[in-house]
């Protein structure tokens, strides 16, 4: 269907570059200890040679902070009080060296803010000018368990291309228009063939030996699971901060709150987490998650059950292990599953 | 400390087939390499999953914030130290509690597997309050140079300061992890989240992410133990102690003082003294 | 598609202090831009997020009825930050509507049908415009019979006193006002809790009838197993939910009670929905 390149790795400098012409470009970029994905400055390459990054290129298109409207509360300015559109930059951009499951996740997360009725303009307008190239994962770290999530070290969902690396050249598989329009405009041209790739593909899955267990939880009714008793005990260590929420490449939860300084204002959209108490405070009070085990509870119901009800895609994770390996205390969302799993089996 | 665990875990059965207690506050087994994770645990058929290894670094003082029950905790000699001001801040009673204290040799560093940065400088290894100890006593350092990092920064000419700081807080995601592990860091509402007036910003906007380190630091002035569970915690690896070690400091050479080695004493920034220092005064 | 978090500008052309002890004013707004009236054609039971730039946004039932044209009405209590705000703002100052939100009343399900209407407090602002869009004579032969429960504290608490006046007059609806307590003599309704009321003046069930209940959640408590008692299925009782909201678009993911977000799949469920909703108020 869609063609197959070979990229010599002698070529992928010229051919970065190239791009940088016409396209604002994002690669992972070693940062003390780890790996982040930052855009590129003119003349950086991406460095492939990592496991994943700390946090998930979600920031791609879906920045930490993002103005949505300006405006004046100065009243002698004729549109006072009246939200005013931030210009923003949607120009071409391409994510470099994704891994396939935050391309997935990428796609999970477009359900929420592209539905029939309404479509956020700015997660979709930055989705829309993205171009996603992912890199197949050749060596899995310990705490990936992507391929019991419905994914897996070289799944395609969500990407325009998925590089191979084939020791001197990676096999670019061009997977949509878009790619091949970013292969054309790399100057990446030579034909290629995909023979290597499968027999690598079951290499790196035979690799992945953790999993996550949740093929009894579409079965049971959500109020089953939600009265469950063993949500305390897997709350107690949680100390509710925001660190698996920000990591994870499928959440998605944003606040949205406005900032002045003087007259003048910005009406901020910014990252919020399910995990903290202010999540869910009415104005009068009342807070309907103030116990930790309810919003622990919420989390894990959320990314295994609700979303599954709801959506019919499997399960609003992706495998990818940041939020095990972040986790302050350890809390580890292959156990809680295993537990909910195993109480829905024992039901 | 493998003989520790046969203790606390002697302990924690008795204490609650007799009923002195209802829960034991300890570790778990973690599924990473080198964490543990904090449990609670209410039967003694499940005192079996107790652990103690260089992994049980978290401060579990944190979890005792506002109890109601009867509660064993096994505690090191930092987290005593923040029992002793939860105590003073009326957090806990102290009869609520069983104390079994654990003399600490160290924690590692969860990355590195060396020896935690706060744990090389740690003058109070041994518990300093506790109802039962699950071990002899250590010998604790002496010579050590507490704030050979502070000295460091503190020579540094502003524009280097400057640059220091906002280098280390560049990659803070506003997580709140640093400040959730600490013990005490128990506001009901925190000042990042008042709205009435609001005041910080509570996106990554730099200035903002600097008002949140510096002010939790100076809230934390005169209580902290420099436990590091803020450090460990840190999703990021922000070297999130450099600015408590700094204020740490200021007490010590300021009041003549350190935190939670008594229940008769507050807190410098709680009490007034009519001789302290004032010459700011002019 | 239009910008869903861009709010339609619109001036306060009246304020009316709705209740004696000012804690709730009655709010009528007009676009400034007249086709934009158009772009907010709604139906009773939706919700708009009254936006103030500089403070935020509140998710507020409509008052008014799709059939009074020219203005949008709300009324709203003052709680926190932008309610607060909104309280002092006056006639002429210019703010945002965004909307229509949320599902509607099944009106078109409820035609030939006989319908009790229960509310309290101010809760009643949605049943105001529900009552009024059936009442209107475009609309009224549609429905069967009408009965209205509302019940407010005391008589100065009651919302609308005009219009409630005015329904008691007709003959074409049924009310029956009543306050928890009052010491005027002057008083002429009822006196007791709504769902006492209800028991004493809500029709017998019958597969043509249908409640619509809006209110606190005690009310709702206590009025849920007097019209079981009456025989009132569950897919025929008619409940309006609410809880913290942002976006108000079933975007930013906070106002969940299970799988259904209150701002979008809500806030109107019918009690045989709510069966399979977790309590997320306990």
């Amino acid at each position: 269907m869609m063609k197959v390149i070979n990229i010599d790795k002698q070529k992928w400098a010229g051919g970065v570059e190239s791009l940088s012409k016409s396209y604002r470009l994002f690669g992972p970029m070693k940062e003390d200890d780890s790996h982040n994905f930052k855009e590129l400055k003119k003349g950086e390459l991406p460095d492939l040679a990592y496991g994943n990054t700390k946090l998930s290129p979600k920031s791609t298109v879906f920045p930490p902070s993002e103005a949505m409207f300006t405006y004046t509360l100065d009243e002698s300015k004729p549109d006072h009080h009246i939200l005013q559109d931030v210009k923003k930059d949607y120009s071409p951009r391409a994510v470099l060296g994704m891994r396939p499951c935050d391309a997935k996740a990428v796609s999970l997360v477009r359900m929420n803010f592209d539905t029939p009725e309404y479509r956020d303009p700015y997660w979709m307008d930055a989705y829309e000018a993205t171009t996603f190239v992912g890199l197949a994962c050749d060596a899995p770290c310990s705490t990936c368990f992507c391929t019991s999530t419905g994914c897996g070290p070289f799944n395609e969902e969500g990407l325009d291309v998925l590089l191979v690396d084939n020791g001197n050249a990676y096999i670019a598989k061009a997977l949509t228009e878009k790619g091949e329009k970013l292969l054309a405009a790399a100057g990446f041209a030579d034909k290629g063939d995909d023979a290597a790739v499968a027999t690598k593909k079951a290499a790196a899955e035979a690799k992945i030996t953790a999993k996550i267990e949740t093929d009894k939880l579409s079965e049971k009714v959500i109020m089953d699971l939600y009265d469950a008793p063993f949500w305390a005990d897997i709350a107690f260590s949680c100390i509710n901060c925001c660190t698996c929420t920000y990591a994870c490449p499928t959440c998605w939860c944003f606040d949205i709150q406005d900032e002045n300084k003087g007259n003048e204002g910005v009406r901020m959209r910014n990252w919020d987490s399910c995990m903290t108490p202010l999540f869910t405070m009415h104005g009068s009070g009342h807070n309907p998650r103030d116990k930790k085990p309810q919003r622990v509870r919420q989390r894990f119901m959320h990314k295994l059950k609700y979303f599954v009800d709801k959506y019919q895609k499997g399960i609003m994770c992706v495998g990818c292990g940041r939020c095990v390996q972040q986790c302050p205390v350890n809390i580890d969302i292959r156990t809680v599953s295993k537990t909910m799993n195993d109480y829905v089996a024992k039901c | 400390m493998d003989a520790y665990i046969t203790k606390i875990k002697a302990i924690s059965e008795r204490l609650l087939k007799d009923g002195t207690v209802e829960a034991v506050i300890g570790f778990r087994e973690g599924t990473m390499p080198m964490m543990s994770e904090p449990c609670f645990i209410k039967s003694s058929d499940d005192v079996k999953d107790l652990v103690w290894n260089a992994n049980c670094r978290i401060n579990l003082a944190n979890y005792l914030t506002n109890r109601k029950e009867k509660i064993a905790i096994v505690a090191k000699g930092c987290d005593s130290r923040n029992i002793v001001n939860h105590i003073i801040e009326n957090k806990i009673k102290r009869d609520q509690l069983f104390i079994i204290g654990v003399p600490c040799k160290g924690m590692n560093d969860k990355n590195t597997g060396a020896l935690q940065d706060n744990c090389g400088t740690c003058t109070h290894r041994n518990p300093v309050i506790y109802d039962e100890l699950v071990g002899d006593l250590v010998v604790e350092q002496t010579g050590v140079d507490k704030y050979a990092d502070v000295k460091k920064v503190e020579a540094m000419s502003t524009d280097e300061k400057w640059a220091f700081f906002e280098d280390m807080y560049s990659t803070c995601t506003r997580c709140y992890a640093c400040r959730n592990a600490c013990p005490l860091c128990y506001c009901p509402t925190c000042f990042v989240d008042e709205s009435k007036p609001q005041w910080v910003g509570k996106a990554t906007d730099p200035i903002d992410v600097r008002t949140y380190h510096f002010l939790r630091a100076y809230h934390c002035a005169g209580r902290c133990t420099d436990c590091g569970s803020c450090e460990a915690a840190c999703p990021q690896n922000i070297k999130v102690r450099q600015l408590t070690k700094k204020l740490e400091k200021d007490c010590a050479e300021l009041f003549g003082w350190e935190a939670g080695l008594t229940l008769d004493k507050r807190p410098p920034l709680d009490t007034f003294n009519v001789d302290d220092p004032n010459d700011f005064i002019k | 598609m239009q910008n869903p978090y861009k709010a339609y500008p619109v001036r306060i052309d009246s304020i009316d202090v709705a209740t004696e002890d000012k804690s709730l004013r009655t709010f009528k707004f007009v676009f400034l831009n007249p086709e934009d009236e158009n772009k907010f054609a709604y139906e009773s039971g939706q919700f708009a997020e009254l936006s103030i730039p500089g403070k935020g946004e509140i998710p507020i039932g409509i008052a008014s009825s799709p059939t009074e044209k020219g203005f949008v009405k709300f009324t709203v209590f003052r709680t926190g930050l932008v309610t607060n705000h909104l309280h002092n703002m006056k006639v002429g100052d210019i703010m945002g509507v965004r909307g229509p939100l949320g599902n509607s009343y099944p009106l078109k399900a409820l035609e030939g049908k006989n319908i009790v209407i229960i509310g309290a407090g101010f809760a009643f602002t949605t049943l105001r415009s529900t009552i009024v869009y059936m009442l209107d004579p475009a609309n009224r032969k549609r429905f069967g019979s009408i009965d209205v429960i509302y019940g407010a504290r005391n008589p100065g608490m009651l919302l609308y006193k005009d219009e409630l006046t005015a329904w008691e007059q007709r003959d074409d609806i049924n009310m029956h006002i009543t306050v928890d307590g009052t010491d005027d003599p002057t008083w002429k309704y009822h006196t007791g809790f709504v769902p006492m009321v209800t028991e004493k003046q809500a029709p017998q069930a019958d597969d043509n009838t249908y409640a619509i209940m809006c209110g606190p959640p005690m009310m709702l408590k206590f009025t849920k197993p007097v019209l079981d008692k009456l025989g009132y299925k569950h897919e025929n009782i008619i409940m309006s939910l609410e809880n913290r909201m942002k976006c108000g678009i079933g975007i930013c993911g906070r106002c969940n009670i299970g799988k259904e977000l209150i701002c979008k799949d809500g806030p109107v469920f019918t009690l045989a929905q709510l069966k399979f909703m977790p309590e997320e108020d306990t």
